[in-house]
């Protein structure tokens, strides 16, 4: 069991896109919940395409409707008080209005999910091995021994020690790590398509999430799927995802390939999220840089652009445009933010002010970041630099204290 | 534990709290009727280290290793199985509550979690000025004048004095969790996992916040987080924590950039970093979880998971001392330490079955 492995090809970058039309493709989707208090509108007109064998990563924090988003496309969502429009393909096939039949032939065979506290996500009645089975049979009609050997197969192949054993062991004899590799097994059982794993390893530890998302990587390459991963750790983002989508708010605010956003991120919620979170090779002597106040309601969410209350830059918008009109989210070709600012301005401001604070080298003179875009936004971040020497980054000293004042 | 000293002559400022093979064993009982102790969960086992006076030491580690149950040790929430607490000089170890009274002025906490570590029918400024009553310190006309200054220390707004928890976010209720703990200008905070349950682009105020007080107040800090790379923002120095042992202890520089546990490693190495192209670091996988610290290995508890384990790690419990070429302070507990170095040496430590499995036969893909 104990493997030192020497030297080995490490996992390969991702296939570059694929041809061909995309697997899901989701187009203004929007999800409102009635409550007492009004109506919640969670999802707020988005859309996006994830082809075969990517990863499309959904970033956000909490309420900013990235769950939401993915109940929806399953058509878990309680439809009681719940207003769902838009389109969701899969595959071709129409997942939003479509019957309850269609949909539970699709779910758990074509298209499955990972759950983040597997504790309650998995029924504390019945054995893990039974819960393994139980899609299976439903779905290939195999015989009850058969299903059983598909669910101890499953389980050795997501590292569960003895699964001949362990198959006819409840959920709570299961360590954290293990319960979630067992729900891994369970989502892949069947060999989806199409695998949603919502925040699968927020409760996990470091060591354990490690392997978990190793575990995940590997079994892709090995099945094709293509998995939409929620998450709000970038960490996690960078090390799984081929392309990213950041949500606010209940809308994209910014999408792209993993390395656009991590990179050159353009939207100021995105350098937000990167300021702010501290890493293990930033300067310590440096503070963070919080984004200020706290995220918006969505009974009442602000007019115009959702993030211009704590944005640091809407009064580089003429005209205050950001509080009166809806920034819409455009793009060139998969890449795009929805933002007022003009893209030679915020590549100018990420170039001048963000960039220096995040401790990291500039694109040019790192070897790796030969990216597309590494050579491209240093040339557009020239001319502008004799503008924005003047203006002083005000927002930060009171950055710290901004959640306050409310 | 080998009562091996901790080097005193680490970072400036006098001892304020110094513990010594602390350790706290919570019963297991079973039988009917009768209970009868049939074991021990061995949360904390024989913990040395000392905090400084105005400086943060950081304790790291996964869910179980004890961190927290030191945490609660240090302000004597609980009472120690065995081992010396000393707080500048006075053994608090089996301290009564009336010796307690004095010292708990001084060592405050701030709770992991905003929404249940405030009393929901109480005022922000009841819940403030508590400890101030509590202690019977001031009239009250002053400590609402106090009270309102510390929330504007915290950067809330003093007028919200009167209002309840509910009205306020996570961010902010933790703010007024770090208000209370202020109130009788402690000496030492014990902060359990302050922002581990708060949004990403909140966590980062609480942080700054926190240091700001570190500063200006000079308050020691034991900083307690899962997160390495919030503990290595906080502290200067760190103590890494696995199965209720302090396995590896130092300055910051010591333990992230020149660890020498081969569980620091395996630490360091699995925390996802925001960078697509931070490749240069060492791969480790581990296999499985941490053991039940019911009945912990023998020896050294980590050798289950380690690659390194031979038989004398079964049998011999390696001290926690300096090795050959560290700096000083810098301790750590191991028979068989890696090189001081996180940077990937050319070859990937998989423990993980599925891991190796599926690394080990699949040829790589190719590019579509």
């Amino acid at each position: 069991m104990t493997t030192v492995t020497t030297p080995q090809p490490r996992p390969e970058p991702p296939a570059p896109r694929g041809t061909g039309d995309p697997f899901l493709s989701v187009r203004d989707l929007r999800v409102r919940f009635a409550t007492e208090d009004g109506e919640v509108r969670a999802v707020d007109g988005l859309s996006f395409d994830l082809e075969r064998g990517r990863t499309l990563g959904i970033v956000g924090e909490s309420g900013s409707g990235k769950s939401v988003t993915n109940l929806a496309v399953l058509g878990l969502h309680d439809p009681r008080g719940t207003t769902v429009s838009g389109r969701v393909t899969l595959d071709g096939q129409e997942l939003l209005g479509a019957p309850r039949k269609r949909l539970e032939k699709l779910r758990g065979a074509k298209m499955s999910m990972i759950f983040q506290d597997s504790l309650t996500a998995l029924s504390p009645y019945y054995t893990v091995g039974r819960q393994i089975a139980e899609p299976y049979r439903k779905h290939t009609g195999a015989s009850r021994h058969r299903a059983r050997q598909r669910a101890v197969e499953m389980l050795g192949r997501v590292g569960i020690p003895q699964p001949q054993r362990r198959v006819d062991d409840f959920p709570h004899q299961f360590s954290g790590g293990m319960r979630q590799r067992a729900m891994i097994a369970l989502a892949l059982v069947c060999d989806p398509q199409l695998l949603i794993a919502d925040e699968p390893t927020t409760a996990l530890d470091v060591t354990v999430q490690a392997q978990i998302l190793d575990l995940l990587k590997d079994l892709q390459r090995q099945t094709g799927t293509s998995i939409v991963f929620v998450t709000h750790d970038l960490g996690v983002v960078a090390d799984v995802c081929d392309d990213v989508l950041v949500m606010y708010a209940g809308r994209c605010v910014e999408t792209g390939t993993v390395r656009d956003i991590l990179k050159t991120p353009e939207h100021p919620y995105s350098w937000g999220l990167l300021s702010s979170i501290p890493r293990l090779k930033a300067p310590v002597d440096v503070p963070l840089r919080p984004i200020p106040g706290s995220p918006p309601s969505l009974l009442d969410p602000p007019p115009g652009c959702p993030f211009h209350p704590r944005c640091a830059f809407r009064d580089e918008v003429a005209g205050d445009r950001c509080a009166t009109e809806r920034p819409q989210l455009l793009l060139t070709g998969a890449r795009g933010s929805a933002c007022h600012l003009d893209g030679d301005r915020k590549r100018a401001i990420f170039a001048d002010r963000i960039r220096p604070a995040l401790g990291r080298r500039p694109e040019a003179a790192s070897p790796a970041a030969a990216g597309p875009e590494g050579p491209d936004a240093d040339r557009t971040a020239e001319p502008e630099a004799d503008r924005t020497v003047a203006d002083e980054p005000a927002a930060e000293p009171e950055a710290d204290q901004g959640e306050g004042n409310r | 534990m080998s009562g091996i000293a901790m080097t005193k002559a680490a970072p400036a400022g006098e001892p304020l709290l110094e513990a010594a093979g602390l350790a706290k064993h919570f019963p297991v009982l079973d039988g009917f009727l009768f209970k009868r102790r049939v074991g021990a969960v061995q949360a904390v086992d024989g913990v040395d280290f000392t905090v400084h006076a105005g400086e943060s030491l950081g304790l790291v580690g996964e869910s179980g290793c004890g961190k927290s149950t030191t945490g609660r040790l240090v302000t004597r929430l609980l009472e120690p199985t065995a081992g010396r607490l000393t707080y500048r000089g006075q053994d608090i170890t089996h301290a009564t509550r009336k010796q307690l009274a004095p010292v708990r002025t001084e060592i405050q906490m701030i709770f992991q979690d905003p929404y249940a570590s405030l009393n929901p029918r109480r005022t922000v400024g009841e819940i403030v000025s508590g400890p101030l009553e509590i202690q019977g310190l001031l009239t009250p006309g002053a400590r609402e004048r106090r009270t309102r200054e510390l929330l504007e220390i915290v950067g809330l707004n003093p007028e919200h004095y009167n209002r309840f928890p509910h009205e306020f976010s996570g961010g902010q209720r933790q703010r007024v969790g770090v208000a209370r703990a202020l109130s009788l200008e402690p000496k030492l905070i014990v902060a359990d996992e302050p922002v581990s349950a708060l949004d990403v682009s909140i966590q980062a105020q609480v942080v700054n916040l926190l240091q700001r007080l570190q500063r200006e107040m000079g308050i020691a800090f034991l900083f307690i987080a899962h997160d390495l790379a919030v503990v290595r923002h906080f502290s200067q120095r760190v103590a890494v924590m696995y199965l209720g042992r302090i396995i590896e202890i130092g300055d910051r520089d010591a333990i992230y950039e020149h660890p020498r546990h081969p569980y620091t490693h395996a630490l360091l190495s699995a925390v996802p970093e925001a960078d697509p192209d931070d490749d240069g670091r060492e791969r480790i996988r581990l296999a499985g979880d941490v053991p039940s610290p019911l009945n912990p290995p023998s020896g050294c508890r980590f050798r289950t998971r380690c690659w390194k384990a031979q038989d004398k790690c079964a049998t011999d419990e390696p001290p926690l001392v300096r090795l050959d070429g560290d700096a000083e302070g810098h301790l750590t507990a191991c028979h068989f330490p890696q090189e001081p170095t996180v940077a990937d040496r050319g070859h990937d430590v998989v423990l993980d079955p599925a891991l190796a499995a599926l690394e080990g036969t699949e040829p790589p893909r190719e590019p579509a």
